[in-house]
């Protein structure tokens, strides 16, 4: 391997050009050849040795990262005067030029306006060092506190479940035995007395510890109970515990069969809660779901599609519900979806083959078209536009025909605003302006007025929209109307994984004092500062303030260089007494963004988001699911 | 002593002052012997080399000329003759040398008189030279190679063949080799690497950049990957100008490449040679090689690459044959109060009635002596104060609650993350209580946290202090200004980062070290700097206090280690020998002894009484980051870049273990404190804990061939290690175990 580097090693050096333009930047013109050869020869080998000296100082400095003092430390010690001051808001500062045949890379200088600098208002000191401690092993054993990663990584429950022989190598083994067996193991067998041994499906064992089993029972109690605070706080226990995949099945199987029992009691409430559930483990990065997705995936969809979900359909808000179940069904999509389980095509085919049924009923019809408009813009194109005008024709029937019933007109109502929703944002992306009535009604029937004024309302908005996005210099980020829309319900997470989001350590600094686990060592905490350093700007605050304009579109990935422009936030967490239940203190969070250059541009944007979010019709109806997600940073869960 | 000589002489750059002070530790390691705690020699500046010691040695008669002729090159004639007086030195003696070096002409003592321009820089890197192979290796150093000068070190390389025949004299010798019966295969590579540098040094001193080039490319790949590193600076240079100032390759003139090949394959090399008429390979070995041959067998593939990987080749076994006091002290004998006794009790002095029952099973602190043990009074130790009787029973109290530790029974760890430290944390440590952790920082600042309850207080201001009734029982409470309590405080006083950090054992004072240069004592009473320690003039990657307090060791970049009292400003003992930067610096337990890890991927270990290396361990990879003590003082733990941690045997001098798993560079060792588990940690934020006692079980019970030094170490990391421990992104750079075997770690956390 090094072989392949080493030559080239020998052969770096620096172009003559480089040599003829500084010459000439200091005033020598006209530098000969042979000069500039040997110049860029005398110059990269200095460089090199002041590299080498400079790793030095970065490995004392116990870094992976060399910085710019490393580089003035090693000048300093070959007796050079350092460059003082040196340092770019850039990763690469260099600007490029060429002409006259020449290349050239240059570092623009730029003049600074004094009264500028004395006029901006000054940053924000940073944060003071402070020592945490917190216990790393507890007689060998590492507890599964937030502060510890999480005890088996993702990729080792990713390959236990796709490659359940090939887990056992000696490293992995003894690793994943002595840290991951976790409180169900004592030390002893942790040792991996039995390496010799083959065996075929290890860590088969569903044990679970007497606190792990008072863990569960708590949550999943506090998950279906009535006190929405315990729920809240259960929600973020599962959202962010790292050490819970041994209970993963159980959760799964609690899941599933809860569905199953309360669709046929048409019990809406309960099946909300445990979507919420499904979204809480679905939010947890230290959770790998893959192997119970034949457990959640039916019961998703079951609530989806489910003819009844509520005793009253005429009047409670089971749409709510569709809507949500759906997003998680998109999101376990773009997760899960592979090659081999064909997710995304399998439930596609579902949802197409029922809607296409006429004998469906309009609860179900309209869960079809919610989980395949959730499934993204190019669903929409291939599969529901073309049926716009059959389905406008029988929305037609109900609305203007003899009165059937009334739950049949509510249901033909929900649905023309559904289509309505996610249709409008497609068809101004593809459909050329101008937008003529008369044309829509042709394309797409009883639905083609309407649709022709959302669609240019859709227009407006993303003018307006890209307007304020100019101004602000923020180059992405065009939150789509549809996209704000369709999560605005829950705020957050909703988004996909996208290694951003997985990465966040909010499990971190968001210690939550959950019920049943022994092992933290601290007593309920009650007030914690939590901050996010400016070393990694991905981190807790940019899921929590963009919490509202993630979305569950492309977009996203543009969001963090987006926020890298934010000064990091405080994020105080205050614990508000004993809550309204007297049993456990309620938590607070406080997202306290001090001010800096980019701070105009978060108020820009969140005052982009509200108008979009109240544009939604079904934002009362889950407004149940907003306390739930720790990004509720506007609302606090009382 | 390096700044008022540097003043003095300003012709001389300032980049051969660094290798100076080696000059006064050839003087002080042979003369000061028994005389520590007295005012170094060298330390009154008014006349430098003045009061040099009279020279009995061969080696301090050269080094006495090399001054000499250094004062009279700056026309100090005074000091010339002063000097020449105290070492009883002929007249003559000094134009004598010159006179015949100067015939000589090459590698001579006196390189001065005929290069004019150079001779100071010369002159000084001979000394440096000179001292360091008195120091490690007496014997076996013809006088005409003794003080290689650099330009005449260069010079050797001017007798050359043809440049083009170069790469097929070392093919020639790449199929003689590959050919060999399989025995001596192995021990015949080691020759690879060093001719392979020197040839190519070779090549490019005498102007055929291309060939070298050429050389570089065909050959490099086929070296062993652990020098990888010295080949990568060896490839930056392809110029002769590059090669003066260019400390690496100073590094492979100056000293020898050693290599231990066994006499059958030696001679196989030796007739192939001859055979083929081919000298220049031959000149080669014969002049930049030590050959360090054995009877017996020839060594293993896996036993040469053990110990290989330092960047002058292995240690030679003359090296560490020298004997080594590894035992511990005794313990003073303090009156151990009961312990249903008052916890404050007073009286500590009294008879000998009981001594504290150790449990130390590996302990050698039994009645009688320790036939390893120095004697008690080897080197002067600080008497012991009432609080330090105090601080001993309150150890003592503690040790008896002590857990026991073992496979079966892991230490619990406590992590202290340093939060917002923006990767600017760059040491940690403990007081041995834990009582106080101090951390060391990028941006110059030292701060120190109580993580007891027990808040840091200042002493008051003079003024205060004036008020207080002095005969009050609790005069040290109310010395104490109240106001100033606080959980941490910071001290400034740094211009650079801070490197290196140890608390007293007293815990009165910190140490810490840093880039500017200087050591710096803090008072924990008053929270200000008592004094700064300069010297090492370049930056000081380590220092660590004696555990018997008083002195301190520091180690940076000038490769010279030097030993401090904290009363004197100047060094006590300078320690050179170390071919790159000092990375680590310990004391042994008995504070005879201390060691030094360095970027040249060697240990050396020093012996404080006569300043002579009387170790030198090789078989790291990379620069040594962290070394560790066990507790009963036999045994050395180093860890390395290279993610693995070695384990040594000091009285025979011996590797005696390896432990693979970390990938990462390893910072902090620790040895629980009945030396039972070995913790490390790395920057790859993990803490692993290793089996000690099973580790040097196995080896006692091996016999070992300690007369030709062979190893074999059998691969059992894996049974070793005991726990693996990730953190949350946070490098471990400091371990502590502490009395009650409680681990603790510390790091800063990267998000």
């Amino acid at each position: 391997m090094a072989e392949e580097r080493r030559p080239k090693q020998c052969t770096v050096v620096l172009p003559t050009e480089s040599m003829k333009a500084m010459a000439e930047s200091i005033g020598v013109g006209q530098l000969q050849e042979e000069s500039c050869v040997a110049l860029s020869e005398e110059v990269s080998y200095r460089i090199k040795e002041i590299a080498q000296d400079a790793l030095k100082f970065m490995h004392h400095g116990k870094r992976r990262k060399l910085t710019t003092n490393d580089i003035d430390n090693a000048l300093k010690l070959k007796n050079v005067e350092p460059l003082y001051g040196f340092q770019s808001q850039e990763f690469i500062p260099f600007r490029f030029a060429s002409g006259g045949g020449r290349e050239l890379h240059f570092y623009e200088e730029k003049e600074v306006d004094l009264s500028d600098i004395i006029n901006t208002p000054l940053p924000r000191v940073p944060l003071d060092v402070s020592l945490k401690a917190h216990w790393l092993s507890i007689e060998g054993v590492q507890p599964s506190i937030p502060e510890n990663p999480p005890p088996a990584p993702k990729e080792q429950q990713k390959v236990e479940s796709t490659e359940p022989l090939k887990v056992v190598k000696p490293g992995q083994e003894e690793d994943g035995t002595v840290q991951g067996k976790g409180q169900g193991a004592t030390a002893a067998d942790g040792k991996g007395k039995e390496k010799g041994l083959i065996r075929l499906k290890p860590r088969s064992t569903h044990e679970l510890s007497v606190e792990q089993q008072l863990y569960y029972k708590e949550i999943t109690e506090a998950c279906v109970g009535s006190c929405e605070a315990k729920r809240a706080e259960a929600l973020q226990s599962i959202a962010t515990d790292p050490g819970l995949y041994q209970m993963l099945p159980r959760f799964s199987t609690f899941i599933s069969e809860g569905v199953r029992v309360n669709v046929v009691q048409n019990n809406l409430a309960l099946l909300i809660y445990l979507m919420r559930m499904v979204k809480a483990l679905m939010d947890n990065p230290t959770l790998y779901l893959e192997k119970y997705l034949h457990e959640l995936i039916p019961a998703v969809v079951t609530c989806i599609v489910s003819k009844q979900l509520c005793l009253r359909p005429d009047v409670d808000n089971h749409w709510a519900l569709r809507d949500f179940a759906a997003r998680l069904m998109a999101q376990s999509c773009k997760t899960f979806s592979t090659t081999t389980n064909n997710i995304q095509s399998r439930i596609t085919k579902t949802f197409t083959k029922s809607w296409l049924d006429e004998k469906t009923q309009w609860t179900t019809r309209y869960g079809c078209i919610a989980g395949l408009a959730e499934l993204g813009a190019d669903v929409i194109k291939t599969l529901i536009l073309p049926r716009l005008t059959v389905e406008g024709a029988r929305i037609k029937a109900v609305m203007e025909g003899p009165v059937v019933s009334n739950i049949d007109k509510i249901g033909a109502d929900h649905v023309q605003s559904l289509l309505l929703k996610h249709c409008a944002s497609v068809i101004a992306k593809i459909r050329p302006q101008p937008d003529n009535v008369e044309q829509y009604r042709i394309d797409y029937g009883y639905l083609g007025p309407m649709l022709c004024s959302h669609v240019m309302k859709a227009r407006t908005q993303a003018a307006l929209q890209a307007q304020q996005v100019n101004r602000t210099t923020l180059t992405i980020t065009q939150p789509r109307p549809t996209l704000t829309v369709s999560q605005s319900g829950l705020s957050g997470s909703a988004g996909p994984r996208t290694p951003s989001i997985i990465k966040v350590p909010s499990s971190l600094t968001l210690m939550s004092p959950r019920p049943g686990t022994p092992s933290q060592p601290s007593p309920p905490a009650t007030k914690y500062i939590v901050m996010a350093t400016s070393a990694g700007p991905a981190s807790t605050q940019q899921v929590i303030t963009l919490s509202s304009s993630q979305s569950a579109s492309p977009v996203t990935s543009t969001v963090p260089s987006a926020t890298s422009t934010l000064q990091p936030l405080v994020k105080l967490e205050s614990g508000s007494g004993p809550g309204l239940t007297g049993s456990r203190p309620m938590q607070k969070y406080i997202v306290v963004s001090l001010p800096s250059s980019a701070s105009s541009s978060l108020e820009n944007k969140s005052s982009v988001l509200p108008t979009s979010i109240s544009s939604t019709p079904i934002e009362a109806g889950m407004k149940l699911d907003r306390s739930e997600s720790p990004g509720a940073s506007t609302q606090s869960p009382h | 002593m390096a700044a008022v000589q540097g003043g003095l002489v300003d012709a001389v750059e300032k980049k051969d002052i660094k290798t100076e002070p080696s000059e006064d530790s050839g003087g002080n390691n042979n003369a000061n012997d028994g005389r520590l705690l007295s005012p170094p020699p060298g330390s009154s500046a008014s006349a430098p080399g003045g009061n040099k010691p009279p020279a009995g040695a061969p080696e301090d008669q050269q080094t006495l000329l090399a001054v000499l002729q250094f004062l009279r090159k700056n026309n100090l004639a005074e000091s010339v003759e002063i000097l020449r007086r105290e070492a009883g030195l002929p007249e003559d003696a000094l134009d004598l040398k010159a006179g015949d070096s100067a015939g000589a002409g090459s590698g001579g003592a006196g390189g001065t008189v005929d290069l004019e321009g150079e001779d100071a820089s010369s002159l000084l890197s001979r000394v440096t030279v000179s001292s360091s192979a008195a120091a490690q290796a007496p014997t076996k150093v013809t006088p005409s190679e003794d003080q290689p000068d650099v330009n005449v070190v260069l010079s050797a390389y001017s007798q050359q063949g043809d440049p083009a025949l170069y790469g097929v004299y070392y093919s020639g010798l790449k199929r003689f080799i590959e050919s060999v019966l399989d025995c001596h295969r192995a021990e015949l590579s080691q020759v690879f690497y060093p001719l392979f540098v020197h040839m190519y040094l070779e090549l490019v001193y005498n102007n055929h950049e291309n060939e070298a080039k050429v050389f570089f490319e065909k050959f490099s790949g086929d070296q062993e990957c652990y020098y990888e590193d010295d080949l990568r600076v060896l490839s930056s240079l392809t110029k002769k100008e590059h090669m003066r100032g260019n400390e690496t390759l100073l590094d492979f003139r100056t000293s020898k490449f050693v290599l231990r090949i066994s006499r059958d394959s030696y001679q196989l090399l030796k007739r192939h040679l001859q055979e083929r008429q081919n000298n220049q390979i031959w000149n080669i070995i014969q002049e930049h090689l030590y050959i360090d041959i054995f009877d017996g067998m020839p060594r293993s593939k896996s036993q040469i690459d053990a110990m290989s990987g330092s960047l002058a080749g292995e240690a030679k076994r003359e090296a560490n044959k020298a004997k080594v006091y590894y035992g511990l002290l005794k313990e003073p004998e303090i009156e151990l109060p009961l312990d249903d006794e008052d916890e404050e009790a007073e009286n500590e002095e009294g008879k000998p009635k009981k001594k504290k029952p150790k449990k130390d099973s590996m302990g050698s602190k039994s009645k009688k002596q320790d036939p390893n043990a120095p004697s008690q009074t080897r080197i002067p130790l600080p008497e012991l104060k009432d609080s330090d009787k105090l601080d001993k029973i309150m150890y003592m109290k503690e040790a008896t609650k002590r857990i026991r530790l073992g496979p079966d029974n892991l230490p619990s760890i406590c992590f202290y993350s340093f939060l917002n430290a923006y990767q600017g944390l760059t040491a940690v440590d403990f007081t041995d209580d834990s009582s106080l952790i101090a951390g060391g920082f990028a941006d110059s600042t030292v701060r120190v946290w109580s993580v007891t309850p027990k808040k840091l207080r200042k002493v008051k201001s003079a003024a205060d202090l004036n008020l207080i009734d002095k005969e009050s029982d609790d005069v040290l409470e109310r010395i104490m200004d109240e106001k100033t309590a606080s959980e941490s405080k910071i001290l400034y006083g740094h211009s650079g980062p801070v490197y290196g950090i140890s608390f007293s054992p007293d815990r009165n004072y910190l140490l810490t070290c840093s880039e500017d240069g200087t050591i710096r004592l803090w008072s924990l009473q008053t929270f200000t700097c008592l004094v700064g320690y300069k010297g090492h003039n370049y930056p000081v990657w380590d220092t660590q206090f004696s555990p018997h307090g008083y002195y301190f060791i520091s180690g940076g970049h000038d490769r010279v280690a030097r030993l401090w009292a904290t009363d004197h400003y100047q060094p006590l003992r300078m320690f050179s020998g170390h071919l790159a930067d000092i990375t680590s610096t310990r004391f042994h337990p008995n504070s005879n002894y201390v060691v030094t890890g360095s970027s040249d991927r060697t240990i050396r270990l020093w012996d404080v009484l006569t300043g002579n290396c009387v170790r030198i361990f090789t078989g790291h990879k990379g620069p040594i980051h962290a070394l560790a003590f066990s507790p009963n003082g036999k045994f050395l733990a180093s860890g390395a870049t290279d993610g693995r941690v070695l384990l040594w045997d000091i009285g025979h001098g011996l590797m005696i273990g390896e432990l693979k798993g970390h990938t990462d560079t390893i910072y902090s060792l620790k040895f629980s404190r009945d030396g039972e588990i070995l913790a490390s940690g790395s920057m790859d934020n993990t803490v692993r804990l290793w089996d000690a006692t099973k580790a040097f079980d196995d080896l006692e019970t091996d016999d070992f061939t300690a007369a030709t030094g062979h190893i074999h170490l059998q691969d059992n990391s894996q049974e070793l290690l005991l726990g693996t421990y990730m953190s949350k992104s946070t490098p471990v750079i400091h371990l502590h175990f502490t009395r009650r075997n409680l681990l603790l770690a510390a790091g800063a956390y990267n998000p």
